[in-house]
């Protein structure tokens, strides 16, 4: 297949236009680190989108960092952290789920799949600090949308529509982000031996106090085990997992009146900062289910439903976890023909919306999402599409058949 | 008024009492406004400079009434205005002679709040702040806190994607949904979103969000609910320079402390704010920091000792923490007061709104004072400092027409500077019909034709709020044959309305 690998702005409107003139569909592809995952794609060409990497500017006093999309996320990481910053998302890595490298993801990767970590419900998803953008329509015009200011409402907020659009409506040029100091230290405080229910009210308990969690997990015992990360390995025994972030004095306050809060009878560890940040890290990848090839799905959910759902799939409870204080709930099966009516069957009783993360590209191309979009949403979704995409150049049919 | 609307369509306005009757089929009693004395009330917003009578107004109580309202007018071709309080600072609000304003104030009922999973369902003419009051006694609020909040709705919010002196560290609107209900001008009735996070799909929530009410109706609106911080203190910095309070608020976020709020004033903002509320500002100080640090009693005193010594560091001469509850309030009097402390010492006054990198304060500043001798008016800045937002307030006499115009030149002298220097035209307040014509310094041909070819695809027939953001109506289907090569567009120059 051709692969076309412009190197500048106009080298891209040129690819970009002809392809369109053509009516010929391209694959967007940063890095590739996300390829397997998603709708595949019938393309006529690979639009490589490489060559826009690297730091155009980073401003740690103006909170903003702005970088090529394909600059990979582990050099932007290491950047920030030199100036004790970091992006807040804390974006995951797929790429050993999908059976590829660590480390290999780029910025406009995670922000076109709008990537989210454990901090989610403290500090927002990808599409949350992604600031302004330029960018090239599947029309061929080259546009700019937001700014290079952490607070802007002027025009309408495109940056929330590209995240998450999985490269269907623009090929971006430049990002800007917004960038947090990260937390000083960190604690985190786990329970042991807990089922999913009783976790799930552990965590309820714990987010609805002032302790400022910024992380909340449950695990069952194999995917702790599976983590390998000594202090929650060994003991053999689920995890329900806190996470305390912060100055250090405020931290261990936190934690005191954390361990106040919580009933006493399950054992309680605590990890210091050097097990617990590669212990999240983990956590965000979801390390357990790496080194299986089985359907992996991830499911977001009302906090509270998580440990329902959990139990209405009436699947093997080390094939699950929870995220999120149980509003991210991971699961994977061999049998999705078992798995996919009881799937739907959760989701319409309790809400919420699954994505399939890793499978067979037969089963990605019949059920990405569930549950299936509403007619006028979809209605619309074309419509949207159309406006930036008229002949259908960019990603065809990643997220939604036919659009 | 030098702004310029759509003209109005005659034939429309001659229907007016049919329209009306039809309209009360669907909305019956007082729901539907047609006396000139009633229909006063919602000829402007909160940006008082500009009016104009509706042709009707509307109040609809469910959501199948909106949408068989906006089903109607999409069948005449009526243009509609939805209006939550008629808080906008933009004129997003701002009626139509020839089109009918959609109300959304009996929208006023709290659904449901559902502490366990931090949320509530409520309905968009809810205010802002009634949210944060009925989950106080649970010790949790509404994080986005604009300074309107007492009246403006949570609709509003939406539309705007408002903000508030604390969003640097809790977000603006956008970052504190999880879910809506909207119309859409043909009467589609979409729900997006729920009491889960990243379902999937185009992200419908944060497009709807901050779109000025020109792609659907709000009928429903799911927020995230936050525990309040346990605590909270104050600091008031002063210093003898704009550009040392401005290296201060810096050297803070240098040392990775994000305060729950940090608010600059100016001189002659200070002294208008003091004169009226009596808040204990020092008077000989060039420029005034408010700092909030908000958590944990344990983590708010530690980083209140770093910010007072990174303060000193950079020069401060007056520095004072709140000792209790009524002195952190005493403080902030002071702040919040300003808009109506400079109200006294000015007839009138525009509140402008943009964004600028921080470091280009000194800078801004300086041109700011050059400009008032240029247009002969006085401007006093409140800025939330954290994340860049000026509100500079011109002061002037509306009584004296060449005042007004030489204000509205000013302001737009102001937005443009924030442009240049980096910024953006608003940070919160919206564009409006406000900021509508200088969307072009910011925004080149091609990138309000992605915008606008979103507009097509949510109202194809430009009846939602038309005549705001955009300065140039284009049909859609002109926009759909728009020549586009090599990133520019060529399209024939479109009288501006």
């Amino acid at each position: 297949m051709t692969t076309l690998a412009p190197a500048t702005e106009a080298e891209l409107v040129e690819a970009v236009a002809s392809a369109n003139a053509a009516g010929r569909s391209l694959e967007l592809l940063g890095r590739g680190s996300k390829r397997a995952m998603g709708r595949p794609l019938q393309v006529e060409a690979t639009l490589d989108l490489s060559r826009f990497s690297g730091v155009v500017a980073y401003e740690p006093n103006e909170l903003l960092l702005t970088a090529g999309p394909a600059t990979p996320l582990a050099e932007i990481e290491a950047l920030l952290a030199g100036a004790g910053q970091a992006l807040a998302f804390e974006p995951p890595d797929f790429g050993p789920l999908l059976g590829a490298a660590a480390g290999a993801g780029s910025l406009g990767g995670a922000i076109a799949v709008n990537l989210a970590g454990p901090r989610r419900f403290k500090a927002g998803a990808a599409r949350d600090h992604l600031l302004g953008f330029k960018a090239v329509t599947g029309g061929g015009a080259r546009f700019k949308s937001g700014g290079r200011v952490v607070k802007n409402v002027t025009g309408y907020d495109l940056s929330k529509l590209i995240a998450g659009s999985w490269g269907t409506l623009a090929a971006m040029t430049e990002l800007t982000v917004k960038v947090l100091p990260a937390g000083e230290t960190l604690r985190t405080l786990v329970l042991l031996g807990l089922d999913a229910v009783e976790g799930g009210l552990a965590m309820t308990a714990a987010l609805l106090s002032s302790c400022e969690v910024s992380g909340a997990a449950w695990l069952p015992a194999a995917q702790a085990r599976a983590l390998r990360i000594d202090p929650v390995a060994a003991p053999g025994s689920s995890v329900t997992a806190l996470r305390l972030e912060g100055p250090e004095p405020s931290v261990l306050a936190r934690l005191a009146t954390l361990r106040s809060l919580l009933p006493k009878t399950p054992p309680q560890l605590v990890l210091e900062p050097e097990s617990s940040r590669p212990f999240w890290r983990a956590v965000a990848d979801a390390r357990g289910f790496v080194g299986d090839s089985r359907p992996l799905w991830r499911l977001t959910l009302t906090p509270t439903s998580g440990p329902q759902v959990l139990h209405a799939l009436e699947l093997p409870e080390e094939d699950t976890f929870l995220d999120w204080g149980g509003g991210l709930l991971w699961v994977t099966a061999d049998r999705s023909e078992a798995l996919l009516p009881r799937l739907e069957a959760a989701l319409s009783r309790h809400g919420g919306a699954a994505t399939l993360v890793r499978g067979p590209a037969a089963l990605r191309a019949s059920v990405h999402q569930l549950p299936s979009q509403p007619p006028a949403l979809l209605a619309l979704a074309k419509r949207v599409k159309a406006g930036f995409d008229p002949k259908g150049v960019f990603n065809p049919g990643r997220i939604y058949a036919g659009i | 008024m030098a702004l310029k609307m759509p003209a109005p369509d005659e034939a429309m306005l001659a229907r007016r009492q049919e329209i009306a009757a039809r309209l009360r089929a669907i909305v019956p009693g007082e729901g539907v406004i047609d006396s000139l004395e009633e229909l006063r009330a919602y000829e402007t917003d909160a940006l008082t400079a500009y009016r104009q009578v509706p042709l009707l107004v509307v109040l609809p109580e469910t959501t199948a009434q909106v949408a068989a309202v906006l089903r109607y007018c999409h069948d005449q071709k009526l243009k509609v205005v939805p209006r939550g309080a008629g808080t906008s600072l933009s004129g997003g609000a701002l009626p139509l002679a020839d089109g009918i304003v959609l109300g959304l104030s009996k929208f006023n009922r709290i659904l449901e709040v559902d502490l366990d999973n931090r949320c509530a369902v409520v309905q968009p003419g809810v205010t802002n702040l009634a949210i944060s009051q009925a989950v106080e006694h649970a010790g949790f609020h509404y994080a986005p806190d604009p300074s309107s909040q007492i009246a403006c709705t949570i609709g509003g919010n939406v539309a705007e994607n408002a903000g508030g002196v604390h969003c640097l560290k809790y977000g603006v609107t956008t970052n504190n949904l999880l879910g809506l209900e909207a119309v859409l001008t043909d009467g589609t009735v979409l729900r997006v979103g729920g009491k889960h996070n990243d379902g999937g799909g185009y992200d419908w929530l944060g497009l709807l969000t901050g779109s000025e009410g020109l792609l659907a109706v709000v009928t429903e609106v799911t927020v995230r609910l936050l525990r309040k911080p346990e605590t909270a203190r104050a600091l008031l910095l002063g210093f003898p320079s704009s550009e040392a309070a401005g290296a201060c608020v810096g050297a803070v976020i240098a040392a990775g402390i994000i305060p729950g709020g940090m608010e600059m004033m100016d001189r002659p903002a200070i002294h208008a704010a003091e004169a009226f509320a009596h808040a204990g500002y020092p008077l000989d100080v060039e420029a005034l920091l408010i700092v909030e640090l908000d958590g944990t009693a344990v983590e708010v005193d530690h980083l209140l000792q770093q910010v007072q010594a990174i303060a000193e560091r950079e020069g401060a001469v007056f520095c004072r923490a709140s000792q209790g509850e009524a002195e952190r309030l005493r403080f902030w009097a002071g702040r919040k007061a300003a808009f109506p402390a400079v109200g006294r010492i000015s007839p009138d006054y525009l509140c402008m709104d943009g964004t600028i990198p921080r470091k280009a304060l000194p800078q801004v500043l300086h041109r700011m004072r050059e400009m008032e001798r240029e247009f002969g008016l006085r401007v006093a800045n409140v800025f939330h400092a954290g994340d860049g937002n000026l509100h500079p307030l011109i002061l002037f006499d509306a009584n004296d027409p060449d005042e007004l115009d030489r204000a509205e030149r000013f302001g737009a002298a102001i937005l443009r500077l924030c442009v240049e220097v980096g910024g953006v035209l608003t940070g919160e307040h919206g564009v409006g019909v406000e900021k509508r014509d200088l969307m072009g310094t910011m925004f080149d041909e091609t990138d309000l034709a992605v915008q606008q070819r979103l507009k097509c695809a949510f109202d194809p027939e430009g009846l939602l709020n038309p005549g705001k953001v955009f300065p140039v109506l284009h049909r859609c289907a002109e926009l759909g044959r728009m020549h586009v090569r090599g990133g520019r567009l060529a399209f024939p120059d479109l009288p501006r309305f």
